[in-house]
């Protein structure tokens, strides 16, 4: 047994692989890090107090984590999902039909829940440390920015399943588009751009229905609900993950006093 | 929890398939049990709500030292949860709060309390040891540093590996529900906004919607992404105190778990049908009305003050709500900014003190008009539905 393992640890495919002996010794411990292009993302040493439960809470960790879950589950989901308006709901349907024990809807569904949550608690964790302060203030942006894009992949996807909630949640939602100053046809300012008798905005080309594709939540606003989730907002989160991590690093690690 | 939810799986389709106007009807309480929900219903009404949780919230925070003892909040989550297993009997509590998809409001609101609870108290204990000059909980770890691989690595696996455990549980306990299909024709009541919306649509019983659905949406974009450019204040960074940067914690406290937390649980549980309040043991029916006696400004200054009819020139009706507003924001600041806070212009410099007060003033409307809403019953300072300029 022995004997295999060091046949394994020394053939060329192995070594090709992994750079360095098991990470048991400085050396190879920061060769751990530092060849891995993943683990990269952390620096090779860390402060003590950074890495605390009781300091950090893990929420950035786990709303990254679950992003990472809820990117898997979705794209087996993609597998089943048609995003016409006769389709949608009866492959949704299906799913809890045709699969015995099939949890990826459910995991898919909470998990997106929960994203929401953590992303909250990681920023109410950043302010009470008072982690934005400076040199941390642009990765507070970013941060920013990233909870805004939590929000609308959650948003987005609440349509998809095309039920009654799904429906009746994004048309309250998105009904306050109506009221958008100047751009909304029941917004302020809106009847100031009408001249002749002509109005510029109504509901047939506000910002509503740039979001819909319609004047109500049909099959264009599905279609574009869809694309947006499933390729849209996951590329722009994921790219802005890059870079927020990549800044944390930058930034001296986990904030702490000094 | 997940055992607790276990034996109520039913609940949502028990309670899907009670008799029409069911989950409602007379509940047989004993005079305890009666006594507690008709407490629970009165307490939770929209007005006591809101001046409940706000005095709340200044008593935590001044008498810190007191509510970040361990004891304090075991004992909190000891009665909430005696609390839930008793109002898990009752119908109504039950319909409402068994739904799977309330279950994570739930989990909002028990890991929103444990970590305020679990902050304040790091910060209480730092900021002893900054009074005896003794470093904080943090600063004395800091000095030391580890290998990311295993110390790190390490924690972020058993993370990864517990959490999934409980997503998987989870998900095979509670099935992902799915209604009627979609009929654009049949509006349900009530109609609500995805969940961490409720806050914001809360609000547009006090707002109409292009403040609660587009400026204050913006403006709290805005402000979250101004934060670190306003706080000049260098203390505090990088570990909890609550005495070093006493305004912005409660200010956070306030815009955080009073306007956000606690309006996402008050929109989910206690709003029913035509956004109408209901108590936690309060039957959701159909047909309550609210009776809606709310009046505008410009009625009260020309029907009730001078005793004429209001002018038909809608700016010459609103005139009163329009100097009011235009005061509120262009002449309060700077008339704050010569006076009382001289000194914050002083430390902070013009750019950054104007921008601050004009987030601050939309920030302060909401508690204003919702004082006033509950109290004269105001509709709207400035109300011109001719041009939907409503405030
Ligand atoms: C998709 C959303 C997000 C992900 C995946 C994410 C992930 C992370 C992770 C893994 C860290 C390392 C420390 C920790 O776990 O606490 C971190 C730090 C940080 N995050 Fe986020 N984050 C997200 C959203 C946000 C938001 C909404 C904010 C603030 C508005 C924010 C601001 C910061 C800042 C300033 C740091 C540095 C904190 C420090 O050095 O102590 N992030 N983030």
């Amino acid at each position: 047994m022995q004997k295999l393992l060091k046949y394994v640890r020394e053939s060329q495919i192995w070594k090709s692989v992994f750079r360095h002996g098991y990470p048991d010794t400085p050396r190879n411990r920061t060769l751990a890090v530092l060849s891995n292009v993943f683990l990269h993302l952390h620096p090779v040493k860390v402060r003590r107090s950074g890495i605390r439960l009781s300091y950090t809470w893990c929420m950035g960790g786990l709303t990254f984590f679950l992003f990472l879950i809820l990117t898997l589950t979705g794209l087996l989901l993609m597998f089943y999902y048609r995003p016409t308006a006769d389709r949608a709901y009866e492959d949704i349907f299906a799913l809890r039909e045709h699969v015995p024990i099939g949890v990826m809807r459910e995991m898919h569904r909470w998990g997106a829940h929960l994203m929401v949550i953590s992303v909250w608690l990681h920023m109410y964790r950043v302010f009470l440390t008072g982690s934005y302060k400076p040199p941390r203030e642009f990765n507070w942006n970013v941060g920013v920015i990233l909870l805004v894009l939590t929000l609308l992949l959650s948003f987005t996807g609440y349509l998809l399943p095309w039920d009654q909630l799904a429906v009746w949640a994004i048309t309250v939602g998105t009904n306050m588009a109506r009221a958008t100053p100047l751009l909304g046809h029941e917004g302020p300012l809106a009847s100031a751009l009408s001249f002749g008798g002509i109005d510029f905005i109504h509901a047939g080309d506000d910002v509503r229905f740039g979001l819909l594709a319609g004047r109500f939540v049909g099959e264009g606003a599905l279609l574009r609900f869809y694309v947006l989730h499933c390729v849209g907002f996951p590329l722009i989160a994921a790219t802005l993950m890059a870079v927020h991590f990549w800044r944390v690093r930058k930034d001296g690690g986990i904030s702490g006093p000094l | 929890m997940h055992s607790l939810l276990a034996s109520m799986l039913p609940g949502p389709f028990a309670a899907a398939c009670l008799p029409a106007g069911g989950g409602g009807g007379p509940v047989d309480d004993g005079p305890v049990a009666a006594a507690i929900k008709h407490a629970a219903n009165w307490l939770t009404e929209p007005t006591r709500y809101s001046v409940a949780s706000i005095l709340a919230l200044i008593a935590v925070l001044y008498f810190r030292r007191f509510f970040s003892k361990v004891w304090v909040v075991t004992v909190f989550f000891a009665l909430s949860t005696a609390f839930f297993v008793f109002a898990f009997q009752d119908p109504n509590f039950n319909a409402i709060i068994t739904k799977p998809d309330n279950v994570p409001i739930i989990i909002l609101f028990a890991t929103v309390v444990f970590f305020s609870w679990l902050s304040l108290r790091r910060a209480v204990i730092n900021d002893e040891r900054t009074k005896r000059g003794e470093p904080t909980l943090e600063g004395e770890l800091a000095k030391q540093k580890v290998f990311t691989w295993p110390d790190l690595v390490y924690s972020e696996l058993i993370c990864l590996v517990l959490f999934t455990a409980a997503m998987l549980v989870w998900s095979i306990l509670i099935t992902a529900p799915i209604e009627e299909p979609a009929a654009t024709a049949r509006t349900p009541n009530p109609s609500k906004a995805p969940w961490y919306f409720l806050g914001l649509q809360e609000l547009l019983v006090y707002f109409d919607p292009w403040i609660a659905g587009v400026l204050l949406p913006s403006f709290i974009i805005v402000g979250l992404c101004a934060i670190p450019y306003i706080d000049t204040n260098p203390k505090g960074n990088g570990y909890y105190t609550f005495d070093e940067r006493p305004f912005a914690i409660s200010f956070f406290w306030v815009g955080f778990l009073l306007f956000w937390v606690s309006f996402v649980i008050l929109g989910t549980f206690l709003r029913g049908p035509n956004w109408s309040f209901f108590g936690p043991f309060e039957y959701w029916d159909l047909h309550k009305l609210e009776p809606m006696v709310n009046v505008d400004l410009s009625t009260w200054v020309w029907v009730d003050i001078l005793g004429k009819p209001r002018p038909d020139n809608p700016f010459v009706r609103e005139a009163p709500g329009i100097v009011l507003v235009i005061g509120y924001f262009l002449v309060l600041p700077p008339l704050l900014g010569k006076t009382v806070m001289r000194k914050m212009v002083a430390d902070m410099g013009m750019i950054r003190f104007n921008v601050f007060m004009h987030l601050f003033l939309w920030f302060v409307l909401i508690p204003i008009k919702m004082g006033l809403r509950w109290t004269v019953n105001l509709k709207y300072f400035i109300g011109m539905p001719e041009y939907f300029f409503n405030v």
